[in-house]
């Protein structure tokens, strides 16, 4: 589904990721942690190209994401992508946060979209919200609205830049529920988070970097048992600890 | 010296009998208000359009708008209205300048002021747009492209709106300049109110009077667009966002 073929970018002088190659299979779950810097984040915007890269390749579903001829809007509307900070467009009300993009990209008409949308809300638990405003939502909830509105699109993969490192710890479950139960249906996801115990539940592949390179790229029991590099052993101790 | 008061003087009949002094205030006050109305409109148009320009990733465009700003908003407005009224005719070509020149004096100076003051004043509302667009979160863009809404769609549904949001207060701002400026173009003969005012010192020798009547209808302009730009903000504001509830 989604093949990521020695990728390096950088900025200037500075390197932020080298050589980085790894893939995601149809419907597999696979989690990107590491220390901060240590380019996850960047790594996750590549694939749906909202950062350019320099060499290598990013094929999702057959197509190039760095290619000149690539339709980038055309690919993007159907790889769901989540936020650390939500972004949820603050002047429209939920129901129009999940359908703007239907009707504006899918072409889809309004009360299909806002069918398909209130569906995808009823699912995350908070159908009853609908006419408010973001801002009148909690964090949680409005994480979960976030991943309504990329599920509301029809998706064949799902992107999740750190997803709950901006919530309250009492918030995180809340969305990693919604992001288990996702995972079970057999939806195709590559999630950057900090969440071990989501990673030794859900993923089946872990793949850790730092300092822009990928370390480890291997099975959830394996890196969890016995990490091969010292560095992944180091931040395993530290992150386990509490 | 006594100064002799006389509020009386606005109801006598002006010198050149067509009307009264308050008929040549009343006619001030007309130019002003639609010389800087539809200056206000040509400035919120470019403006928006200049603004959003400067923050596009493509470099010709940024810097096409960057100059813009630059040009406008540096060179003293006098300097401009002149360039308008005097120069640019003379510079256009021929048709279009006896075009120009075919308008009654009124008239000429009236588009000459409007668009003088509208490019000036476009230039600081694309700062404004600019420095809104720049203020939302880096992330709504990226929402909005990553749902696969273009770049034009982004900014249309995405940024645009909370970016005009966030510049109310500042338009405000821009708005009642606007007003101000506009005094500057009696340099070139345009009738505006401060104009009128000066003009009736000149015929009636009553400079207090004359200047207190302009300065209140100046105020009363500004105070009026206060609190009509107030109810926009009110209007415009997001539930649960800066102030909304």
């Amino acid at each position: 589904m989604i093949t990521i073929d020695k990728v390096s970018k950088h900025y200037g002088n500075f390197q932020v990721l080298t050589d980085c190659s790894t893939h995601v299979n149809k419907g597999e779950v696979v989690v990107v942690c590491g220390p901060s810097g240590s380019g996850k984040s960047t790594l996750i915007k590549c694939v749906n190209g909202l950062e350019p890269f320099q060499d290598g390749q990013i094929h999702v579903n057959g197509t190039s994401v760095g290619s000149p001829k690539t339709n980038l809007s055309k690919l993007r509307s159907h790889v769901g992508m989540v936020f650390q900070h939500f972004e949820l467009f603050p002047h429209m009300t939920i129901r129009d946060n999940l359908t703007l993009a239907q009707v504006k990209v899918l072409k889809r008409d309004k009360d299909e979209a806002a069918e398909k949308g209130l569906y995808f809300l009823d699912r995350v638990g908070l159908k009853a919200h609908a006419h408010k405003f973001p801002g009148q939502l909690s964090g949680g909830q409005q994480q979960r609205v976030a991943i309504a509105r990329a599920l509301a699109m029809d998706p064949i993969c799902m992107l999740f830049d750190e997803p709950t490192s901006a919530l309250d710890p009492e918030m995180i479950n809340e969305v990693l529920d919604v992001m288990t139960e996702l995972a079970q249906e057999g939806m195709t996801m590559m999630c950057v988070t900090h969440e071990m115990g989501f990673a030794k539940r859900v993923a089946h592949r872990v793949i850790f970097m730092d300092h822009g390179r990928i370390v480890e790229d291997d099975s959830k029991e394996a890196f969890f048992a016995n990490p091969r590099s010292e560095r992944a052993q180091q931040f395993l101790a530290k992150i386990l600890q509490h | 010296m006594e100064y002799q008061w006389n509020w009386g003087v606005f109801l006598l009949p002006s010198a050149v009998n067509d009307g009264t002094y308050l008929d040549w205030m009343i006619a001030g006050l007309q130019t002003t208000l639609s010389l800087s109305l539809s200056a206000w409109m040509i400035a919120l148009l470019l403006g928006a359009v200049v603004g959003v320009l400067r923050t596009v990733p493509h470099r010709g465009l940024a810097f096409g708008a960057t100059a813009y700003v630059e040009m406008f908003r540096n060179i003293p407005l006098l300097v401009q209205l002149f360039f308008w009224y005097f120069v640019l005719p003379e510079m256009l070509p021929t048709a279009a300048g006896d075009a120009f020149k075919a308008l009654n004096p009124i008239a000429q100076q009236f588009v000459a002021a409007m668009v003088c003051l509208g490019f000036f004043t476009s230039a600081r509302v694309a700062e404004q747009v600019r420095s809104g667009i720049n203020a939302l979160p880096r992330g709504q863009k990226n929402a909005g492209l990553a749902l696969g809404l273009t770049l034009p769609q982004t900014y249309r549904h995405v940024m645009l709106p909370m970016a005009f949001r966030l510049v109310v207060p500042p338009l405000t701002s821009e708005f009642l300049n606007v007003f101000k400026n506009s005094a500057v173009c009696s340099t070139i003969g345009l009738l505006e109110l401060a104009a009128q005012g000066r003009q009736l010192v000149d015929y009636t020798a009553q400079p207090y009077e004359s200047f207190v009547a302009v300065t209140v209808a100046y105020l009363m302009i500004n105070v009026v667009v206060m609190l009509l730009m107030r109810k926009v903000e009110v209007l415009v504001r997001v539930p649960g966002y800066l102030g909304g509830k």
